[in-house]
């Protein structure tokens, strides 16, 4: 055990310094010109104790010496773990979708915008998976199809006055319609370069955005959009329809949840179909998937349509709540949080990415009190899941091993 | 030989890039015929399966299949058709089980029964992907996994097989299985195939009639009985 401690006492002692050297300009030196040095101190020997305690505990359970307490719970998570998986999937599926559905009563006003923000980008985060999870492109532009589906219904709702139900598969058309357009030049390209052009075309329609004042009033945004709409039987005169704005939050978040229900159905479905199969050949290897009989084009084409669709109705409904739109809510930075969601949460799996939206939307907010620190914390969360999980918090059993690594 | 030739390429030009790889090269393909084509490395053999597929476009020259010329035709359709290629390097999918690997070679079948019968044809013929159907692909061994390559493309039903390195990397125990089983297809199903080589013995003993490729142009064309006698082909690629 000495001797293990003799083995990592220099890489520890220098990863602290480093942090020191990266700690003190953040914490140390002052708009004003003056130096400080106690906080930065304080800080590093908190992080310098903890780090300490884990690398101790590490090696004395890797030395065998915390076996009396480790022993029993693996054994308890064993058992969770069977008894978890004697259960059949749809019980979990109903289960979690009871707690869905009561989950507004028992929150309140914020608890409730939270959930639909990560009902919103569910939606999204499984569109994304279509592209990046199944056929394996890295699509880096995506939030502007989300941008696509929220300026159609803004403008349809706004120059038209149609209503948000008659827009919305305008808005998933137009946001397909979109994807072909970027997709129809671009995927010839393979790998890193996929990645370029999308960035680039996904900048390309936020700055249309920005830029095309007469239609979409540049970055002062589209203001005025419909709620949701509903009519609802009233029996009061005999049978009769009213019509119904949707004005609370609550109920807003039962349409969400209804869309987020359909994403996940339909990506489910195609997954398990013929053209999930197709996807999952071209990006395991497109030649060979080629030289066995798949279009390519046509089936990349195809996963990008569907990705931006889902993304063309996600950013309808996030108009309807907003009632406001502008180019600045689809930046890169989103785009690559949905990416993030999906990595994180394990590229392929659906469940995974739900718990990865759920993460990463409520992290930030979980950790709101510590201000500054939050977005350190949110950094440093990602950097030890991709060390600890790299394939993701719940990967898909399909995805788990590749050739080269070895199964456990 | 009066008949047709089910495959036949006419002086093919290719190459990538100003790299010519291919430079005016012809060869025919009789039906039911085992055609071994053998050569150095970067002689252009494999460039010249993929140009026959059209994943390496050919500038000049004419691929004929069939009594039809599939230059233009893109590499996706050929297998509807029957012609149908295991590339170089096995290339199946890791991370699809051994059956979906297997599914994924009838895609452009729709006759599921005909699909199951020949999935099951295929663990007929190699049992070992049998025991591992619901293993994947990436986890098979190297023997496996080439195994799996042509039992992939046997589910093209094609009546033409491009065979590119089958022994690449494998242990002489597994390239002797390997050649058993292409000698089986090409004699039970009737299949033609083209194999190219490297290792010029093997390949040259499964055969009918052999090419030879050198640096990009067909140099020596024979019966693979002679070729084995050549002894110029004996001092330059079989060692002696």
């Amino acid at each position: 055990m000495i001797h293990a401690f003799k083995k990592v006492w220099k890489p520890y002692v220098l990863g602290m310094l480093w942090l020191l050297g990266l700690l003190w300009p953040m914490l140390g030196v002052h708009g004003d010109g003056t130096l400080s040095f106690d906080t930065t101190f304080t800080v590093w020997g908190y992080i310098a104790a903890g780090s300490l305690v884990c690398l101790a505990v590490y090696i004395l359970n890797a030395g065998g010496s915390l076996k009396f307490i480790t022993n029993p719970l693996v054994k308890a998570a064993e058992n969770v773990k069977t008894s978890a998986t004697a259960l059949p999937t749809w019980i979990w599926i109903v289960l979690l979708l009871i707690v869905a559905c009561i989950y507004p009563q028992m929150a309140g006003r914020y608890g409730t915008d939270v959930a639909i923000n990560v009902l919103l980008y569910i939606c999204l985060g499984l569109g994304l998976n279509v592209v990046v999870g199944l056929a394996g492109m890295l699509d880096l532009g995506y939030i502007a199809f989300y941008g696509v589906g929220a300026y159609t219904y803004a403008l349809l709702n706004t120059v038209y006055g149609l209503g948000f139900w008659v827009a919305l598969p305008f808005a998933g058309v137009f946001a397909c319609i979109a994807g072909c357009i970027v997709g129809y030049p671009t995927l010839r390209m393979r790998g890193d370069y996929l990645a370029i052009v999308t960035l680039g075309f996904g900048e390309i329609i936020r700055i249309i955005l920005n830029n095309w004042m007469d239609l979409t009033n540049g970055p002062n945004g589209i203001l005025g959009i419909d709620r949701i709409g509903i009519w609802l039987p009233v029996f009061e005169n005999g049978f009769t329809f009213e019509h119904f704005w949707v004005k609370k939050l609550q109920m807003f978040y039962y349409f969400a949840l209804a869309l987020a229900v359909f994403t996940a159905l339909a990506v489910n479905r195609l997954n398990f179909s013929r053209v999930g199969r197709a996807w999952e050949s071209i990006r395991e290897d497109e030649t060979a998937a080629e030289l066995m009989g798949v279009n390519t084009f046509i089936y990349k084409l195809l996963a990008y349509a569907t990705g931006a669709f889902f993304a063309g109705l996600a950013g309808a409904f996030f108009a309807a709540r907003m009632k406001f739109v502008s180019p600045e809510s689809f930046t890169f930075l989103e785009s690559a949080m949905v990416l993030c969601m999906v990595v994180l949460g394990g590229m392929g799996s659906i469940p995974g990415i739900i718990l990865g939206v759920a993460a990463l939307i409520a992290l930030p907010e979980v950790f709101r009190e510590f201000e500054a620190y939050r977005m350190l914390i949110f950094g440093a969360t990602m950097l030890v899941m991709m060390l600890f999980r790299p394939a993701g918090l719940l990967p898909a059993k399909r995805m788990g091993t590749r050739g080269e690594e070895k199964e456990g | 030989m009066n008949e047709q030739p089910i495959l036949e390429l006419k002086n093919v030009h290719a190459g990538y890039g100003s790299i010519k790889a291919l430079k005016g090269v012809s060869l025919k393909v009789m039906a039911g015929e085992v055609v071994a084509i053998i050569g150095a490395n970067g002689a252009g053999k494999s460039t010249t399966l993929m140009t026959i597929c059209n994943v390496v476009k050919a500038e000049k020259g004419e691929v004929w299949y069939n009594g039809e010329m599939i230059n233009k035709i893109s590499p996706e359709k050929l297998p509807v058709m029957g012609l149908c290629q295991v590339p170089e390097g096995r290339r199946i999918f890791p991370r699809l089980s051994v059956e979906e690997n297997l599914i994924l070679g009838a895609f452009h079948r729709n006759d599921q029964a005909g699909i199951n019968k020949d999935i099951q044809h295929a663990y007929d013929l190699f049992p070992i992907l049998g025991e591992r159907r619901k293993q994947h692909g990436g986890t098979l061994s190297g023997g496996e996994q080439q195994m799996l390559a042509i039992a992939r493309a046997l589910m093209t039903q094609p009546k033409v097989l491009l065979l590119d390195e089958p022994s690449l990397g494998l242990a002489p125990i597994i390239i002797q299985q390997i050649f058993d089983i292409i000698e089986t297809i090409n004699k039970e199903d009737g299949t033609t195939i083209l194999l190219v080589e490297q290792n010029a013995n093997l390949a040259l003993q499964a055969a009918t009639r052999g090419y030879v490729v050198e640096t990009g142009e067909i140099t020596l064309e024979d019966k693979a009985s002679a070729l084995l006698e050549n002894p110029k082909i004996r001092e330059a690629y079989l060692g002696e």
